[in-house]
């Protein structure tokens, strides 16, 4: 498919001829649109998310990226809910980038339906709120005698219906209701919250039709390919492109400078040509020196003696419950475990890309991004624009994870679009995507319990050692604890003494949120460990857990992020239960459990293991959520097994290694997710929940590993505490 | 450079490229057909996948030199109205989430049913082990490759 310029505008006159107010406008025009339009935070919804032309014909817009967690079907069900309009014959759309509209576009911490769930029903609300009135108006009839449903009013008493393209006009020019109070409906009359709908993004995903980024195809374009040092922190000292210019189809080679602080680029040789296969080969032909810089004595093995030395020295102290220390020294029985947890690359299936084209004092950006309108800022920076000069299409996501949430491809993108003058598709090889990926910390986790004589914990100590997410985004924080610790800090079970330390550790390799963020290791620490108290108890792990998942009659959750044990302790009950807790398994197979909260739900999986020799396989996951109110049942549970099978590429086979300060895994030869074969069947059991919605794009996740490895020690008595699992030969 | 001439998804078309140059960037990037997807380049991960003369092949592995006569099949011409039966059945099973790998999946699943019109699980196992999902659909997959197996695919 072919995008030109000429195409979005048009498409964007198309969607504002009908009175619509737009998000689709160009930069000047919302300029002044700005001026007129509403201040602050009523956000007017048709400007915003409902779309009505006179025709009848209804746009939903999202202003959230979809990268396959469903977002698009999901926030268009709340609008279509509330607005009484058709679902099957609305389309549903990507939002153009006017931070000025939308307070918070970007996509991630499994936040999308949380932020969403109460501001889209209301902007719903208030379209249905206004098209009654409109039409209650236009009759003389009072509001409160007319019905709004698939987008029409009626009035039934006088058997007179209009509508909504018919009202819109009208619509339009009433006041806006004060958002807090316009109705919503009863959960009782749901028709499409809580009930499976399919995709709206599917269609397009099976014939080719579908535009990622990387498919973005502008008239003229060109294709670029940077030759970035391999070694963190490097750069190149000289480079010599005879070669590479003599390749066909090779238009030009030039360098382009790191850049820093919130942006993090490499820095280093482009290549521009006609194709990117050009490109590539290009690139292929560049003869280049490089300056490793100080990170070159960096490796996994360097590492490995900073994480442990970390986790074995007191540290930064995050809680601190009784007295661990003095119960440690006289509690009945001790034990220790060590954690070890990698390097992860995030390994989109489509590799970072972006497209721009930098033109007379303005630009224009395709990206396959988790921010756009961090992407509009940093691109306004790298170009000296102002934000608003900057027009951000976002494309589906080829895979997210936290990887497209940051802006260093779009600034590489803009730096080159600058030099090249014409349209510019950056594309990242494989190799590119994983060794110069921000990654997923590298952890050493040291855990110490006691337990008394009759089986009770008396002390549960923690220390985290890892390279740190915001000592490397945010130092000046002062907090290098702040995305590392999550999860270990709520660790949910009642003992009466619990320390949590953390120290940080300095590392040349950039860090990054990686699906689950810290929950990832910290989800593996905790529910190994509780099971291993549990063995110590002489206990079987699920009623261990249930003693000590306690609610005491006045709990109150101090945060979003402090969990309720009764939710906990119903998702592990229902999973066990699903799973046949506690029938007996044949020799060589056995079943563990994790249950945990992140993201605002909870969700417990059963791994169910058969062990022979050095191998395991596993032969079911059955998980139970509780993610509070489900808008579409059909993304929970897709999203469920999506996260199981990505915590369990990284349970059973993936590491990111350093060797001479660079990675040493550069395609899925070296770093080979979970395939077909490998992929367990998992059983999704969903609670019915009133709660307010939790996440799903990540809290399946935490939960996998550990509940394999708990299952693994049930099979076979070994415990896994490093990650990827390796077993010893029993 | 040379001239190639290729029949894919039943129309001519001509290019001039140089003769290493694999299928996979002639179609997205000579054709703008971006329905087949660069995934590793290496021939790992499936995401180029499209039929020559009806067998799965790895585009980004396929040096377009060496196509000659074969027909070339892409995801697009599969359907354009998603009425073939591997994408119907990949949308009652509600398979993609991304959907970046999709095209490089659905093509190998229709490659296998061609052959295998009743596949057993190892026998998608093995046709499909060249395929990364890496949003791990796999559990959708096998039942879509089912499901389209029961209305012969």
């Amino acid at each position: 498919m072919t995008l030109s310029r000429r195409q979005f505008v048009m498409q964007g006159s198309v969607a504002a001829a009908g009175l619509v107010i737009g998000v689709r406008l160009s930069p000047a025009v919302f300029a002044q649109e700005n001026e007129k339009g509403p201040k602050g935070k009523v956000v007017n919804p048709f400007d915003a998310y409902v779309h009505v032309k006179p025709d009848g014909k209804i746009s939903l817009i999202v202003a959230k990226s979809e990268m396959g967690q469903g977002i698009k079907t999901g926030l268009a069900m709340l609008l279509a809910e509330e607005a009484e309009v058709d679902f099957n014959s609305v389309s549903v759309e990507q939002a153009e980038t006017r931070p000025d509209i939308y307070a918070h576009m970007g996509t991630g911490g499994s936040g999308s339906t949380m932020e969403n769930f109460m501001p889209l029903r209301r902007a719903g609300a208030t379209v249905r709120e206004l098209m009654i009135a409109a039409a209650a108006q236009k009759w003389n009839v009072p509001a409160k005698e007319c019905e709004a449903k698939k987008g029409t009013v009626v009035h039934e008493k006088s058997s007179r219906r209009a509508t909504y393209g018919e009202l819109v006009e009208a619509a339009m020019r009433l006041p806006l209701p004060d958002p807090d109070k316009v109705e919503l409906k009863d959960e009782a009359d749901f028709e499409l919250i809580g009930h499976a709908t399919p995709r709206v993004d599917i269609p397009s995903k099976v014939n080719g039709s579908a535009v990622f980024g990387v498919d973005v195809r502008v008239p003229e374009m060109l294709y670029a390919v940077v030759a970035r040092c391999p070694t963190f922190g490097g750069k190149h000292a000289h480079y010599e492109a005879t070669k590479a210019k003599a390749v066909p189809g090779v238009k030009d080679v030039f360098e382009i400078p790191a850049l820093g602080r919130d942006i993090f680029t490499a820095g280093g040789v482009v290549v521009v040509a006609d194709s990117t296969w050009a490109a590539m080969q290009g690139r292929e032909a560049l003869k280049i020196t490089w300056d490793n810089g100080p990170a070159a004595a960096e490796s996994t093995g360097t590492l490995h003696s900073a994480l442990h030395s970390g986790a074995g020295k007191p540290g930064k102290r995050i809680r601190n419950d009784g007295n661990v220390d003095a119960v440690l020294s006289n509690g009945a029985k001790r034990i220790e475990a060590t954690y070890e947890f990698p390097f992860l690359a995030h390994a989109t299936m489509e590799p970072m890309n972006i497209t721009v084209h930098a033109r007379n004092g303005e630009a224009e950006v395709w990206a396959p991004t988790q921010s756009p309108d961090w992407v509009q800022r940093t691109v306004a920076k790298v170009l000296d624009l102002k934000p608003e000069k900057v027009v951000v299409h976002t494309t589906l996501l080829g895979g997210g994870f936290g990887r497209r949430y940051i802006a260093d491809y779009p600034a590489e993108g803009a730096q080159i679009a600058k030099v090249v003058g014409k349209p510019v598709q950056l594309v990242w090889s494989r190799e590119d995507d994983m060794t110069h990926d921000f990654y997923r910390p590298a952890a050493c986790h040291q855990m110490k319990g006691a337990v008394d004589q009759n089986g009770r914990p008396l002390a549960w100590s923690h220390t985290i050692a890892s390279t740190s997410i915001a000592a490397y985004w945010h130092p000046e924080s002062g907090k290098p604890e702040a995305s590392e610790v999550g999860g270990a800090e709520q660790m949910p079970y009642a003992i009466p003494n619990v320390r949590l330390e953390y120290n940080p550790v300095e590392s040349a390799v950039p860090p990054l949120w990686w699906r689950s963020v810290e929950h990832s290791f910290n989800g593996f620490a905790v529910e190994c460990f509780v099971d291993e108290l549990a063995a110590a108890a002489g206990q079987d792990p699920v009623q261990f857990r249930k003693s000590l998942l306690v609610k005491p009659a006045n709990w109150k959750a101090k945060n979003d992020e402090d969990p309720d044990p009764a939710r906990l302790r119903a998702v592990m009950e229902l999973a066990a239960e699903k799973a046949g807790w506690g029938t007996p398994m044949p020799k060589g197979k056995g079943r563990g459990i994790a249950t945990y909260h992140s993201f605002g739900s909870y969700i417990a999986e059963v791994a169910e293991v058969t062990v022979q020799g050095n191998n395991f396989k596993i032969d079911r996951m059955v998980a139970a959520i509780d993610c509070g109110q489900i808008v579409n049942p059909e993304s929970v549970r897709s999203q469920a097994e999506s996260a199981i099978i990505y915590g369990l590429s990284a349970a059973l086979k993936n590491e990111i290694t350093i060797k001479n300060g660079a990675v040493e895994q550069t395609n899925f030869d070296g770093y080979d997710p979970i395939r077909i074969s490998e992929a367990p069947p998992i059983e999704v059991h969903l609670m019915n929940s009133k709660d307010d919605p939790g996440g799903m794009g990540e809290p399946a996740l935490p939960p996998a590993a550990p509940a394999v490895a708990n299952a693994i020690f049930a099979a076979c008595g070994q415990r896994v505490r490093k990650l990827p699992f390796q077993l010893k030969t029993a | 450079m040379s001239a190639f001439h290729l029949v894919i998804n039943d129309r001519t078309h001509d290019v001039d490229v140089s003769p290493d140059t694999p299928l996979l960037w002639v179609l997205r990037d000579k054709l703008n057909m971006t329905g087949t997807k660069y995934g590793c380049g290496m021939g790992l991960c499936g995401a180029c996948t499209v039929h020559l003369d009806g067998e799965a092949a790895l585009s980004c592995q396929t040096a377009i030199s060496s196509v000659g006569s074969k027909k070339i099949t892409t995801i697009e011409g599969l359907s354009a109205d998603n009425s073939h039966p591997v994408q119907r059945a990949w949308i009652a099973e509600q398979v993609p989430q991304c959907g970046y790998c999709q095209p490089g999946q659905i093509m190998s699943a229709a490659a296998l049913l061609a052959k295998t019109p009743k596949p057993t699980d190892d026998q998608i196992d093995s046709a499909m082990g060249g395929n990364l999902c890496r949003c791990g659909m796999y559990q959708r997959i096998r039942r879509a490759i089912h499901r389209a197996a029961g209305e012969g695919a």
